[in-house]
């Protein structure tokens, strides 16, 4: 049975073992177990950004492929979203079609990118998503009467899913339909997680890998790398962009910042790279990680820095809006030392 | 005795299509220039606006000709090459506020003293900085894209967050020197001096990267080496060292791209080279990458095409730019002017 739900990709080491249900409890208890706002957005952008760093590994981890357009799919779910419930009107057919919508057109334009440059070469790959991302985010903040511009857009969702359902009391939880929306993204995450694990242990994965590890003789044996590259960018899109929707869900606003910008692109690299790539598992521990890190240690930062302020130049670099230095420090030594990151340091050191 | 069989070479000059072909890009700036003034229809503000456009252009081509350089030497993608811009940016307006008396005279002596020294100030920091880069980050990771990739990306993360630890988080706004204010007119049409300036230094910046590559030895080995370096390395040059050497100018030309780009802009942010860099793929990419020429043609083109729909039809500025590549690619797969690896 868990066999068959893991898609035989077990986590091969203990420690990762226990510490992957950890945060499964973790998250699927958060509610009851770390009751207040803050601590319930923070355990649902975890949620959120696994399945974005997963779906992004599909294709960094799994096929070799960099792509910096995975936020651009990740606001399109999201906008699909917005725009079908401030058009519809508050309704769950808004959010399914909004969602589909979304899916689809990402997983389209994903297919127009992937056929333009994967044809000639994966490395023209990069800098066109990098091109094509950064020009839908300023079209994005430009088309201010449909997208709201820089403002965003708030929008309505089910009463069902908001705070002003109220369902009585639970071991001293005040149980609303925020907790129940928490729900809704718990689990559609982990469907979307386990299906993912399912894409990359069936043989289409095996193709996606060989590819990685040598696309010519991948090619050699019969195997066409560009239509198996072209799929897998669109399947991640399509995945990446059902996150956004879920996100959207959560938030019942979107904006450039929340879900276009380049600084989340830089998060969700970071959080493969760290968490370890070419393996799904990795997603869950870089997403959680990272998120943690965000909201709790620039806060540490900051004390940090006031601690040290009489001496030179300490205090500037320990500045909580310099974080993204030590980040940057920390995914370069880790790119070096740690490819595999700490999924695969762990599974080497069983 | 039969006579000798028919079968000598067949010579003809290459037909009217072949040529076309071969001189498409090069006629790709003209029929665009044409264009924009048929769509535009008053002169003035044509030229005014091709002005710009070419100035815009150079300073993305002296941002893009070490980047496509390095990649078709060593095969090395530079994700960072936007925090050598930053840098030279921020070093060059350091330079330029420190000398405010001179850069505020009424002299163009001085002015030009002043940008002068901001130019080889930048550029010094940003070569040195390259070498360092080379050094650190690149060398450890040849032959592989992927990781060149991420860690170049790491690479730019770092140094823009330091640049904001050194010089604050806030942008710096400051004054062009006096003599280059203001602007000249020509025919009816106003052309900023500055622009004519960029113009000027763009020109000078590609004809001698140009006699350095066809006239001198070193361009030869770069050349060479960028056809087949493996052959290059076989008769017994340090292809490694030409590429270090490349690197450096690279990033000191990113640098004086940065300095020139700050100054037309007259306000610095620490992100703005990241912006720059996505320009600069696409001059890249629609050149050809690893080609020269083709980075100067498709950096005319974009300045041109940016100015002009900025005129015509604000809001697709952008997205002209990838329009522009798109049917570049679909006309060219490889960009306009494919570097021809003999492998």
């Amino acid at each position: 049975m868990l066999n068959a739900l893991l898609s035989g990709d077990k986590p091969r080491s203990t420690i990762l073992a226990v510490v992957l249900v950890a945060i499964l409890i973790a998250l699927a208890l958060a509610p009851f177990l770390f009751p207040g706002v803050r601590s319930l957005e923070t355990a649902a952008r975890i949620c959120i950004f696994i399945v974005l760093v997963a779906s992004y590994d599909l294709l960094l981890g799994y096929t070799g492929i960099v792509s910096f357009a995975h936020t651009m799919f990740f606001g399109l779910g999201a906008y699909g979203v917005a725009l079908a419930s401030s058009h519809m009107g508050r309704g769950y057919d808004a959010l399914v079609v909004g969602t589909v919508l979304g899916a689809l057109a990402s997983a389209v334009l994903a297919l127009l990118i992937g056929l333009f440059s994967l044809r000639v070469r994966a490395i023209f790959f990069a800098m066109i998503t990098l091109a094509v991302a950064s020009a839908v985010a300023v079209l994005v903040s430009q088309m201010s009467q449909i997208t709201g511009g820089e403002d965003g857009l708030n929008f309505q969702i089910p009463r069902e899913l908001t705070p002003a359902l109220r369902l009585g009391n639970l071991f001293g939880v005040n149980l609303s339909g925020k907790i129940l929306n928490y729900y809704l993204v718990f689990g559609a995450c982990l469907l979307l997680f386990l299906l993912m694990l399912r894409i990359v242990n069936s043989p289409f994965g095996r193709v996606l890998q060989a590819i990685r590890e040598n696309d010519f003789r991948a090619e050699a044996i019969g195997y066409r790398v560009v239509w198996y590259r072209t799929t897998a960018t669109c399947l991640s899109a399509a995945i990446a962009a059902l996150a956004g929707s879920l996100f959207a869900i959560w938030l019942r606003y979107v904006g450039p910042d929340t879900t276009l910008s380049f600084d989340i692109m830089i998060d969700v690299l970071l959080m493969v790279v760290i968490g370890g790539m070419g393996s799904m598992y990795g997603a869950v521990i870089g997403a959680t990680i990272l998120v943690l890190a965000q909201n709790y240690l620039q806060s540490l930062m900051g004390a940090a820095s006031e601690a040290t302020a009489g001496l030179p130049l300490i205090p500037d670099l320990l500045n909580p809006d310099r974080w993204l230095l030590w980040l940057g420090v920390l995914f370069i030594l880790s790119v070096y030392f740690f490819p595999a990151g700490i999924v695969g340091k762990l599974r080497a050191g069983r | 005795m039969t006579a000798a069989p028919d079968h000598r070479p067949t010579m003809h000059a290459a037909t009217l299509a072949q040529r076309l072909d071969r001189a498409a890009p090069y006629l790709l700036i003209p029929v665009l220039v044409v264009l924009g003034y048929l769509a535009i229809g008053s002169t003035s503000s044509w030229l005014t606006l091709t002005v710009s456009g070419l100035a815009m252009g150079m300073m993305i081509f002296i941002m893009a000709s070490g980047l496509t350089l390095v990649f078709g030497l060593m095969d090395v993608i530079n994700f960072g090459h936007g925090a050598f811009v930053s840098v030279g940016a921020f070093v060059g307006v350091s330079v330029l506020l420190a000398l405010g008396h001179w850069t505020g005279a009424p002299s163009l002596l001085l002015n030009l003293t002043a940008i002068g020294l901001a130019v080889i100030a930048a550029m010094i920091v940003t070569g040195a900085l390259g070498w360092a880069f080379e050094r650190v980050i690149v060398r450890p990771v040849y032959g592989f894209h992927l990781k060149q990739i991420l860690i170049t990306m790491g690479g730019l993360i770092v140094i823009e967050q330091m640049i904001s630890v050194i010089w604050g988080p806030d942008e710096i706004f400051f004054a062009r020197p006096e003599t280059l204010k203001g602007a000249i007119t020509f025919a009816g049409a106003a052309l900023e001096r500055y622009r004519l300036l960029a113009v000027a230094v763009g020109l000078v910046v590609f004809i001698a990267m140009r006699l350095v590559l066809t006239r001198t030895r070193i361009g030869l080995i770069v050349r060479a080496g960028v056809q087949n370096g493996e052959m290059v390395q076989a008769l017994g040059y340090r292809l490694r060292v030409v590429f270090i050497g490349v690197f450096i100018a690279g990033s000191a030309l990113a640098g004086l791209g940065g300095v020139m780009w700050a100054m037309y802009q007259e306000v610095i942010t620490a992100g703005m080279g990241e912006a720059m860099m996505i320009l600069v793929f696409i001059v890249v990419i629609i050149g050809g990458l690893g080609s020269v020429e083709g980075a100067f043609i498709g950096a005319l083109l974009v300045g041109l095409m940016q100015n002009y729909i900025a005129f015509l039809e604000p809001k697709m500025a952008l997205i002209s730019n990838i329009a522009l590549m798109t049917a570049i690619l679909m006309w060219r797969p490889q960009g306009m002017m494919p570097v021809v690896k003999a492998k």
